[in-house]
């Protein structure tokens, strides 16, 4: 058995925050770098090109991407072999979380649902757990903000609307969400489990790197043509119009019951802050 | 891009060369309000109240900027989504609120109150947050400080990056924008 402090688990969770919120990955950069050169229209080109400053600002100035700086989602791979010591594990990663959005000067954007009060600390984070194999634990903090995050769904869909009904599903996801969750943005699918995996497998699937395709090659390519509709909607950067409305699209799979086809779609910006580490 | 230079106050003369789709660089003063001040503004009005600032000519962004590093103006500071503030701005351009700034698409309510009071939709880049900062050259907060982020803020502005979307002659940049490049 490995024995892993708490106070470990609680500056890694502070770091990670921190670093998703000034960092820009490279992988998300370089989609950037890349939709730039792809876009068609003028002002659409403008938009991104802002962007791409925007990032670099962030980066060199200490300035967060965005001032929406999420609820702090973190997902823990925990390894069976391992043995959380000094405290509770999910006080760690509040703890974490805590610090983090205070000195990375961040916007503490979590309130009561009817009050509207502001926790004041950003906390409770959203936590995701996982037991695996092995003595270690991986930690990917996705701090998610808010615009983006309005446009997402479960439905239960008929087996019998089968892909086409995936399909339409996310498209009128995308149209109604139109300029609102900041294009060019990317889109996580979840299909199958149940209600609430169908959920979880969408946020899964934003974890998946920009450009990777699913393993499965039908599902890899059934990616691609959602892409391609996607972007021939028109909505374009920041719904200004243009052909890059979405950098990628991912779906995240499991077997279903019979009598279901569960989906969900989540929406994630183009400031797709993501950063994660293995302890 | 071409780009127009206007400042604040906003004269009907510079909202009527505002077609959408243009890139202007706005400098001047604008005050933040988002959800939270929005509400008090119009619970004032309600009570018969004055609001906390004078907003005749004035220019109203939304958006709840991260908090400013020791020795910095503010914070990263990008617009919130607008339609949530649907409800109360018509309200506000009937008291002679000229400009909005913000992101995503308005209710025909807004379009119209546009139109009929002469004021202007700008967008500025959701996600830019930092970008938007550096054109921030002053900030204070003047009303509900106590709402923290969702305090109402006179931010002095140079050279601010903004698009229009709703001008007064009923154009509307996501619409046109994403129809001329719909396939």
């Amino acid at each position: 058995m490995r024995e892993i402090h708490i106070n470990e688990i609680v500056s890694a969770i502070e770091k990670l925050f921190i670093d998703a919120n000034y960092n820009l990955s490279d992988n998300v950069f370089d989609a950037l770098n890349k939709a730039v050169e792809k876009e068609i229209s003028p002002v659409g080109k403008e938009v991104i090109k802002e962007l791409i400053i925007n990032a670099n600002l962030a980066r060199e100035e200490h300035i967060p991407i965005c001032q929406d700086t999420g609820l702090a989602v973190t997902f823990m791979e925990i390894g069976q072999d391992v043995h959380i010591v000094g405290g509770s594990l999910a006080d760690a990663v509040a703890e974490g979380v805590r610090r983090g959005y205070k000195s990375g000067y961040l916007r503490k954007s979590c309130c009561d649902p009817f009050t509207r009060k502001n926790t004041g600390d950003n906390t409770p984070p959203i936590l995701h757990t996982k037991i695996v194999s092995g003595d270690k634990v991986k930690i990917v903090a996705l701090p998610k903000g808010g615009g983006s995050e309005n446009y997402g769904e479960v439905r239960m869909l008929v087996p019998s609307q089968g892909k086409d009904g995936i399909k339409s599903f996310v498209l009128d996801m995308v149209t109604k969400g139109g300029p609102n969750p900041c294009p060019p943005i990317i889109v996580g699918v979840g299909i199958g489990g149940n209600f609430e995996t169908s959920a979880l497998l969408s946020k899964e699937a934003l974890m998946v790197p920009l450009g990777e395709r699913s393993n499965d090659p039908a599902i890899a390519a059934f990616e691609l043509e959602i892409l391609d509709e996607i972007n021939k909607t028109g909505i374009g950067p920041q719904g200004y119009g243009g052909t890059v409305t979405a950098m990628d699209v991912h779906i995240k799979m499991m077997p279903c019951h019979i009598a279901s086809l569960p989906a969900a779609v989540n929406i994630q910006c183009h400031a797709h802050r993501i950063k994660e580490i293995t302890i | 891009m071409e780009i127009k230079r206007i400042t604040t106050p906003l004269e009907d003369s510079v909202i009527e060369g505002l077609k959408a789709g243009q890139k202007v660089f706005l400098s001047g003063f604008i005050y933040t309000a988002r959800d939270a001040a929005h509400k008090r503004f119009i619970d004032a009005l309600e009570k018969g109240e004055k609001l906390p600032l004078d907003i005749k000519r004035q220019i109203i962004y939304y958006c709840g900027p991260s908090p400013a590093r020791p020795g910095r103006v503010i914070g990263a500071c990008g617009p919130t989504t607008s339609s949530r503030m649907d409800a109360y701005a018509p309200r506000l351009a009937s008291l002679g609120l000229k400009g909005m700034i913000g992101k995503g698409k308005r209710s025909q309510a807004v379009k119209d109150a546009i139109k009929e009071h002469k004021a202007i939709y700008f967008g500025a880049t959701g996600g830019a947050g930092a970008l938007l900062s550096k054109s921030v050259t002053s900030c204070e907060v003047i009303a509900y400080e106590e709402l923290g982020p969702e305090a109402v803020r006179r931010l002095e502005v140079k050279d601010m990056p903004l698009f229009v979307i709703n001008d007064i002659y009923g154009n509307d940049l996501y619409e046109t924008g994403t129809q001329h490049y719909k396939k």
